[in-house]
């Protein structure tokens, strides 16, 4: 057998990094995790915030599965808010903003914790290939490092373009170098690349921020954490402070557009549409009067304010007069001024469920390099290409995740099948499943399977399997009592009277009925503890209309169980018309699921494709 | 597995019409229209919720592993009817574990089952392609027109309600509006109305209903009149030897070979002074554009009528006086009538199939379900306290119900309103 230094090289040490270098440690190989300086480990280059709609699902399932950024998130969080706290627990998701240097700090910490993980400093160039197939990286300085798994995370230093107005250079991040070399040699692969941007704002000095003047964003009360296991908030809590642009910024803004970089035509690549820079809101939106911005504190004891709201590529004298020209930042002084960044992504179609590249076996990639836009977006892959890299190393079976029990399914599902137009972003509506893919039952999703996979830690998987305990005993309990309507309707709850009996969990169900109404009726229900009480809640406020899901999802399962081989020649299956046999062919789906949501798939494709799988399984006795 | 059901046999009139229904809820389904279920066939009364009878039927059962599909299958052989087909079809839909079949998906349940060889796999294929293209068409019948219009405007309405709702869901942190609540109301109101009057089949059932109408058209006294004399079979236009008898449009219900049919006889075709012959003959024109088929009656068989349609017939006429080589019929002495019937009965049973019954029926029943997801969204949007998340799962449910007819709405659509809407991104 050949001798490796790693079982698996992590290139880039971003939020995708560091997450799959902590999964495939848990996983027990040996990893190696490749950054330019270790100081740069869990750096946040854009806005200083974790979770929201959709991320913060994204982050608790991380967190199911014993990954790291929950964790850290919630050391770093400084202002924790529950977004949509009365639309319903299913579009519930928590955000915290952080404190940049606790964040960086405890990342390092985390990863530094785990034996089998060695850090290294330096720029790792380019990519070994052995007969087809990833095996390690060649560094600037010439030595090499062998591993059969490789993961790239370059984030946006591909090919990276950093614009502030007319000037424009190369550039991976505010003062790093972009990576040339690893482009071309993924150029070399054939891939299909891409060019997207996106932007920052610029960073404020908080010291000269009015804040007297301004209203007030303080944190939640009963602060909702990331980490099934934390407990409470670590960091000091601090308020975030809401200030708006007015028709002036707006005219400074529209007499410099030919001198922002995006408007001034030095930009092709394709930005997001929900991130737009203010140049774009000015134009796109051009009849409003005034767009919010939220003046977001860098961290406890740093005086950087990160104006969320105002990402720009005009000049600096521009940003800075359109600055003072704000209520609130009449005195302020811009500490780093905005910029636009342009990278190459590779198309994600060419990815497997696994983030394995189809043509480069041992090459995963993970983070924006696929396409997607934000830590979590970013931390998620990591972690699938993390498990995946390290199950390659030791021979395990692939582990991919479905879009019916996770977002991290849906987005990779997503990827790999449809594509991106414009950097992804993880929002709850794209899950069809969302009344079940909940924030709150991330761990009754995900950390069993995590246990079964091997990237479940001791201390984790105690603590679960003694809250299910819990619950389980909790909702037997419930199964046990009977009500009549009319006792639940003496209650104050609305509902017919003279309706059926029904069991307290499924009295649950109804949105009125609460634990207190319960404990009126039977005094033992006040035993059960105060979060396994909500859980229980949350569960059965959905069961009805998980029920009516139920259907959808078995049959999602039914055609995701139904692979179909890697090596399928769609050419040799008679009835398919040449077009549907070149999208087959360029998507390599893996499964009917996935051949399904293909554009142009006709169902009569799909049975000849089946009937080919059958014969295929025939022939190879599998 | 859903238990799934759809007509077997070609659409349009036939002596039998057979729909099969496959799935674990088969024998129940049958059982709900018929009481009791033969052990493995028996003729059997179909009613429908309401008690009302909609066929006598040959039902037989098929076991596991030994149906078409491999599934519990019943077949249900009835009168070849589209009406009784359509009725029947209708009951089904109204079961609730039952729901029409996707194209194809008897088949594929067939392969999945290990009950077809891969050659009659590809034969099958091409017959699924052909299934689909015809139901795109028939879709595109059905809904072209002012129904497809109508078709259009729900999209665009419930396009609009899911952008506003997920806007409030997934961008609550951002400039958006917060009280939506009126406007997708408002929407939804306005669909549910129309797919409703839609679903009660105003302009749906009105084919079947009133019947084809077949013209009879030709010069002034070539004989039209006579010829649906004898086709009736009893006296209804006033016929003579005069020139410009038949003064207006003479209409007949009858049934052609099955089929109701409104025959009508037209102002002889010709240039005239007289003005109230002239009405005549610009309503003949006009009802004879608008029919289902047209009968040409000339005297000259080597004469091409104006403006001839792919379902039109030309006849010679008066085949009792000039005898002819080609289609020709005398409605004096009935000879070539047979012939004649035969021909514009094939002419309109191809029209029966094209229409599709089957697809009406289940767009209906589509629009049922969807009515009422937008009922329980509407309702929970009238109250304090509803959960978001649940209306806008009821909205998705209703636009799954009927994305057959207003086409699939992706989230990126969703998506595309929300962004051209509001001004997102902090």
């Amino acid at each position: 057998m050949k001798h490796f230094d790693y079982d698996v090289i992590v290139i880039g040490g971003g939020h995708a990094g560091a997450e799959a270098a902590h999964a495939a440690a848990r996983m027990g190989v040996r990893v190696a995790l490749v950054t330019l300086t270790k100081a740069s480990i869990g750096v946040m280059s854009c806005n200083p915030a974790i979770g929201g709609l959709g991320k913060g699902h994204l982050v608790r399932e991380i967190d199911a599965l014993d990954g790291v950024m929950g964790r850290v998130a919630d050391r770093a969080g400084i202002q924790f808010r529950l977004l949509n706290r009365k639309k319903g627990p299913a579009v519930q998701g928590p955000r915290a903003q952080s404190d940049r240097r606790i964040y960086r700090q405890a990342m390092q910490a985390e990863l530094e914790l785990l034996a089998n993980l060695t850090i290294l400093e330096g720029e790792a160039v380019d990519l070994i290939v052995t007969g087809g197939r990833a095996a390690g990286v060649q560094m600037r300085d010439g030595s090499e490092l062998t591993a059969p798994g490789v993961i790239l995370t370059t984030g946006t230093f591909l090919r990276g373009v950093i614009h502030i107005g007319d000037i424009s250079k190369p550039g991976g991040r505010m003062g790093d170098d972009p990576s040339v070399r690893m482009a071309e040699r993924l150029d070399s692969f054939g891939l299909p690349l891409g060019r997207l941007k996106t932007g920052t704002p610029p960073r404020l000095d908080g010291r000269t921020i009015a804040w007297d003047k301004l209203e007030k964003q303080p944190s939640d009360t009963d602060p909702v954490l990331f980490s099934f296991l934390s407990t409470g908030t670590y960091a000091p809590q601090v308020d975030c402070g809401i200030t708006h642009t007015n028709p002036q910024t707006h005219d400074i803004i529209r007499e410099n557009l030919d001198r922002s970089a995006m408007y001034g035509g030095m930009i092709d690549g394709v930005g997001p549409r929900y991130c737009p820079s203010i140049e774009d809101k000015i134009v796109r939106f051009a009849e409003k009067q005034s767009h919010q911005i939220f003046l977001e504190p860098e961290g406890v004891n740093d005086h950087t304010v990160y104006p969320n709201g105002i990402s720009t590529s005009l000049p600096v004298d521009v940003q800075e007069a359109y600055v003072k020209s704000i209520y609130g930042l009449e005195n302020t002084t811009i500490l780093q001024p905005g910029y636009a960044i342009e990278y190459d992504y590779v198309d994600p179609r060419a990815l497997r469920m696994t983030l394995e590249l189809r043509d480069v076996p041992g090459l995963f990639l993970a983070g924006q390099i696929n396409g997607t836009t934000g830590y979590e977006e970013a931390a998620a892959q990591g972690l699938v290409a993390g498990l995946n890299a390290a199950a390659q190393a030791t021979g395990q079976t692939p582990i991919s995740f479905s879009r019916r029990e996770s977002y991290i399914g849906v987005m990779i599902d997503d990827l790999v099948t449809r594509g991106v137009s414009e950097p992804y972003r993880m929002f709850t509506s794209r899950a069809e499943f969302r009344l079940s893919l909940r924030a709150d039952n991330a761990d009754q999703r995900l950390t069993e399977r995590g246990h079964a996979i091997g990237c479940v830690g001791d201390a984790r998987w105690a603590q679960f399997s003694a809250k299910m305990e819990q619950i389980n005993r909790a909702k037997s309990e419930l199964e046990k009592m009977n009500l009549s309507s009319r006792e639940i309707a003496d209650l104050g709850v609305k509902l017919n009277a003279d309706g059926p009996r029904r069991t307290a969990l499924e009295a649950l169900s109804l949105a009125d009925f609460q634990f207190d109404h319960l404990a009126r009726l039977a005094q033992n229900v006040g035993d059960i503890p105060q979060n396994i009480q909500d859980q229980v809640k949350r569960d059965a406020l959905y069961a009805h209309y998980i029920v009516r899901q139920e259907r959808d999802i078995a049959a999602m399962e039914r055609d995701e169980n139904h692979k179909i081989p890697e090596d399928t020649d769609y050419s040799q299956i008679k009835g398919l018309s040449n077009e549907v046999v070149a999208r087959l062919s360029k998507a390599r789906p893996e499964s009917i699921a996935h051949a399904s949501r293909l554009e142009g798939i006709t169902p009569a494709a799909l049975m000849l494709i089946i009937g080919a799988t059958k014969k295929h399984r025939l022939a190879t006795g599998s | 597995m859903d238990t799934i059901f759809a007509l077997a046999t070609a659409q349009g009139r036939a002596g039998v019409a057979v729909i099969r229904i496959s799935g674990s809820e088969a024998v129940n389904a049958v059982r709900v229209l018929s009481g009791d279920v033969p052990a493995k066939r028996g003729v059997r009364r179909l009613r429908n919720s309401d008690g009302e009878l909609l066929d006598e039927a040959l039902v037989l059962r098929f076991l596991a592993g030994q149906s078409f599909t491999g599934e519990e299958v019943m077949e249900l052989h009835l009168h070849g009817s589209p009406a009784v087909v359509s009725a029947v079809l209708s009951a089904l839909g109204n079961i609730n574990a039952l729901r029409h079949a996707e194209a194809g998906e008897f088949t594929r349940r067939a392969l999945e089952n290990g009950r077809l060889n891969l050659t009659e796999v590809e034969g099958l294929a091409d017959l699924i392609d052909a299934e689909t293209e015809s139901q795109r068409k028939q879709a595109v019948r059905v809904f072209s027109g002012a129904l497809g219009a109508l078709a259009d405007s729900w999209r665009v309405k419930l396009i609009r309600a899911a952008a506003l709702l997920e806007a409030t869901i997934d961008f609550a942190d951002e400039e958006v509006p917060v009280d939506v609540g009126p406007e997708v109301v408002t929407l939804l109101d306005d669909v549910r109305r129309e797919m409703r009057h839609e679903a009660d089949g105003v302009r749906i059932a009105e084919r079947l209903r009133d019947g084809f109408e077949v013209a009879i058209i030709g010069a002034p006294n070539v004989g039209k009149s006579t010829l649906l004399n004898r086709l009736a079979g009893r006296d209804v236009a006033i016929t003579s030897a005069v020139a410009g008898t038949t003064r207006d449009v003479i209409e007949v219900q009858m049934d052609l070979d099955g089929l109701p049919v409104a025959l009508l006889d037209t102002a002889g075709v010709r240039e005239t002074e007289d003005v109230v012959e002239g009405l005549g003959v610009a309503r003949a024109k006009e009802r004879a554009e608008t029919a289902d088929c047209r009968i040409h009656l000339l005297l000259n068989p080597l004469e091409r009528p104006e403006g001839l349609g792919a379902d039109d017939l030309v006849v010679q006429a008066m085949a009792d006086i000039y005898p002819s080589d080609g289609p020709a019929v005398s409605g004096k002495t009935g000879a070539g009538i047979d012939a004649l019937v035969a021909q514009v009965s094939e002419r309109l049973q191809k029209k029966v199939g094209r229409i599709g019954i089957a697809m009406r029926e289940r767009h209906r029943v589509a629009m049922l379900r969807a009515i009422g997801h937008l009922d329980d969204a509407s309702a929970a949007l009238g109250q304090p306290d509803s959960m978001t998340d649940l209306i806008a799962e009821d909205l998705r449910s209703a636009i799954r119900a009927v994305d057959s007819i207003v086409g699939r709405v992706d989230v990126e659509q969703v998506l595309d309103e929300i962004f051209s809407s509001f001004c997102i991104g902090k």
